[in-house]
């Protein structure tokens, strides 16, 4: 790895275990690069402790120069949540896709926010089971194809699953919930900050899912997921919510 | 707590043990027969504002909840029995992966599914073997509410010794049972130190490897350690048998009714023993196999068909000695029926 691309790294990155193992194109790719420069310009290297889910959020394990535990399907949210009573004053923050939120883990996504668990979570939202193949996820649109929606999900498994909307009913009044975008990386840094913010100064959940790309399993090129992408982005509207 | 003579039930013995073992956080979610340990260590932070707790969502989450915790460097545990302690599983295989000192206590209940809120020991093989691994787990079984209290100490010493969960078993009737008891606290606490150090160089806790030969190096560090100290862990107690022809086999409150049975047997000169597992997994093998040899018949008595059946009768491989079991499902067993099942033989 040459030293100007290392300059061109968040910080708080671990160089070592780059360039990553996310598929070419990957969305998680450019959330957990706005994540490290938010964690940067808040200079919380030191203070924050990572939890990341199964799927393909796992690759995180080692990405970062800080804390990180790796736990199973579902099971970040509440694994920070203890970390977080044991550990008041480190900085608590969950890493997972949407299946591991909305599906297996939404029970404990949305206790964790009707309680005000002060903890941060990001979801990164690519409308498929990346991991395993590209699988229907309760966050898949209607009428799209993946593996298990041969012939495009069909009504009756749903339409597409709006989280924040629904976390939004039952959080706390102090809790941050945003969606927001890979298109816009920029924004996504800042509502990142401000999420972690909201955890440090006002000790109350925050949640953000981001919207985000997936070419391997979409079987899309970079132009075609990004037009996707903003269509996605007419479905789930973007912005805070809460 | 230590040295103080009360009544209390096996529940609340070990609310009193967890305490006194140093622990701070109990992650819970109530269920028959365990109810009273969250209620009474509720009840205790009401008055210690060093302890706290979190009713959870569900027995998954409360098991995630104690990882958390542990990492950070924080002395948790949870307590369950039956379809709460299946949900448990899930956290349990990964603190089982990591090597986590994960203490849960389980008040087994009649299975499979609901079955019954009140006892069996049907709940061995899940603590000793369940998840998707090899059973690198420490199983205490109380038969007493005295022992449930020093069993509570000494599994939160043995988890964080040895980096293995570790299990205490009672049952519906040991943990409603209130029984006058002197408590005496058997040894020193061991400190809980963070995982998670937080130091320059961080610590990657994962559990997901990506080839066999990666993961293989990690288990057999793992099993390497199982080996070389079950030996050290393994518990038992053998109760007159130097000089018997027959052994009863048992553990937990079925093994106090054993007891009951070789005590009345005795009186009438029959030389029965008793051989009672504390840990039934890992098992005192060498016990096990120095007694069998010197008996005519061993008899297995158990609130199960054969889970502590087929855990002695691998351990006992290859020795001649009969060993007869006595199975009784989900229910309990008195030492009269004990006595009338040898009797009859």
């Amino acid at each position: 790895m040459s030293k100007d691309l290392s300059k061109l790294m968040p910080k708080c990155w671990n160089q070592d275990s780059k360039p990553h193992l996310f598929c070419p194109g990957c969305g998680h790719g450019i959330t957990l690069k706005q994540l490290g420069y938010a964690i940067d310009e808040l200079k919380i290297e030191d203070k924050l402790t990572l939890g990341i889910d199964i799927g393909c959020s796992l690759l995180v394990w080692n990405f970062f120069k800080f804390d990180t535990i790796q736990t199973h399907h579902g099971r970040t949210t509440p694994t920070m949540v203890g970390y977080k009573i044991a550990k008041p004053n480190r900085i608590a923050l969950a890493y997972m896709g949407d299946g591991g939120g909305y599906a297996i883990g939404l029970q404990s996504l949305l206790h964790a926010a009707f309680r005000n668990n002060p903890i941060t979570v990001i979801l990164v939202n690519n409308e498929n089971y990346a991991m395993t193949g590209g699988q229907m996820a309760p966050t898949t649109e209607n009428k799209v194809i993946t593996s298990t929606s041969p012939n495009g999900k069909q009504i009756e498994f749903g339409p597409g699953f709006k989280g924040p909307e629904l976390v939004k009913n039952i959080a706390n009044k102090n809790a941050f919930i945003t969606r927001t975008s890979v298109s816009q990386p920029e924004v996504l840094k800042s509502m990142i900050k401000k999420a972690l913010i909201n955890q440090i100064e006002d000790e109350a959940f925050s949640f953000i899912e981001v919207l985000s790309i997936c070419p391997t399993n979409w079987k899309t090129n970079a132009a075609e997921s990004f037009k996707r992408l903003s269509e996605m982005e007419k479905y789930y509207p973007l912005g805070e919510i809460k | 707590m230590a040295n103080s003579s009360k009544i209390i039930s096996g529940n609340e013995a070990a609310v009193l043990a967890a305490i006194d073992a140093g622990a701070e956080i109990m992650y819970g979610y109530p269920i028959t027969p365990a109810t009273e340990i969250l209620e009474g260590w509720v009840e205790a932070s009401q008055n210690d504002k060093s302890l706290k707790y979190l009713q959870t969502e569900d027995e998954t989450s409360a098991g995630f909840a104690v990882i958390g915790s542990i990492v950070a460097g924080v002395k948790a545990f949870t307590a369950s029995a039956g379809p709460g302690h299946i949900l448990l599983q899930d956290p349990i295989s990964m603190a089982e992966n990591l090597r986590l000192p994960f203490v849960t206590i389980i008040m087994q209940r009649g299975g499979p599914s609901t079955g019954t809120v009140n006892f069996s020991q049907q709940e061995v093989n899940l603590a000793s073997f369940g998840g998707n691994g090899d059973g690198l787990r420490v199983v205490y079984s109380a038969s007493s509410v005295e022992e449930m209290y020093e069993l509570v100490i000494q599994a939160f010493n043995t988890a964080w010794k040895y980096r293995f969960p570790t299990f205490v078993l009672g049952d519906g009737y040991l943990g409603k049972m209130r029984t006058a008891v002197k408590l005496s606290k058997p040894i020193k606490n061991i400190t809980s130190k963070a995982i998670l150090k937080e130091e320059k160089t961080p610590t990657y806790l994962r559990n997901c490897y990506s080839s066999e030969e990666s993961f293989g190096k990690v288990l057999a560090k793992n099993i390497y350690d199982w080996k070389i100290n079950k030996d050290k862990i393994v518990e038992s107690e053998s109760y007159l048998v130097t000089d018997a022809t027959e052994i009863i086999i048992a553990h937990g409150i079925v093994a106090a009714a054993a007891k009951e049975a070789v005590h009345i047997m005795r009186s009438e000169n029959k030389k029965v023993g008793l051989f009672r597992p504390i840990t039934v997994n890992p098992l005192d093998t060498r016990k096990l196999r120095q007694i069998l040899p010197k008996v005519k018949i061993a008899h297995i008595f158990e609130s199960s068909l054969s889970q502590f059946s087929r855990i002695i009768k691998y351990e006992a491989y290859g020795l001649n000695t009969p060993i007869i079991e006595h199975p009784k499902p989900a229910e309990g067993i008195t030492s009269e029926e004990i006595i009338n099942q040898m009797e009859r033989m």
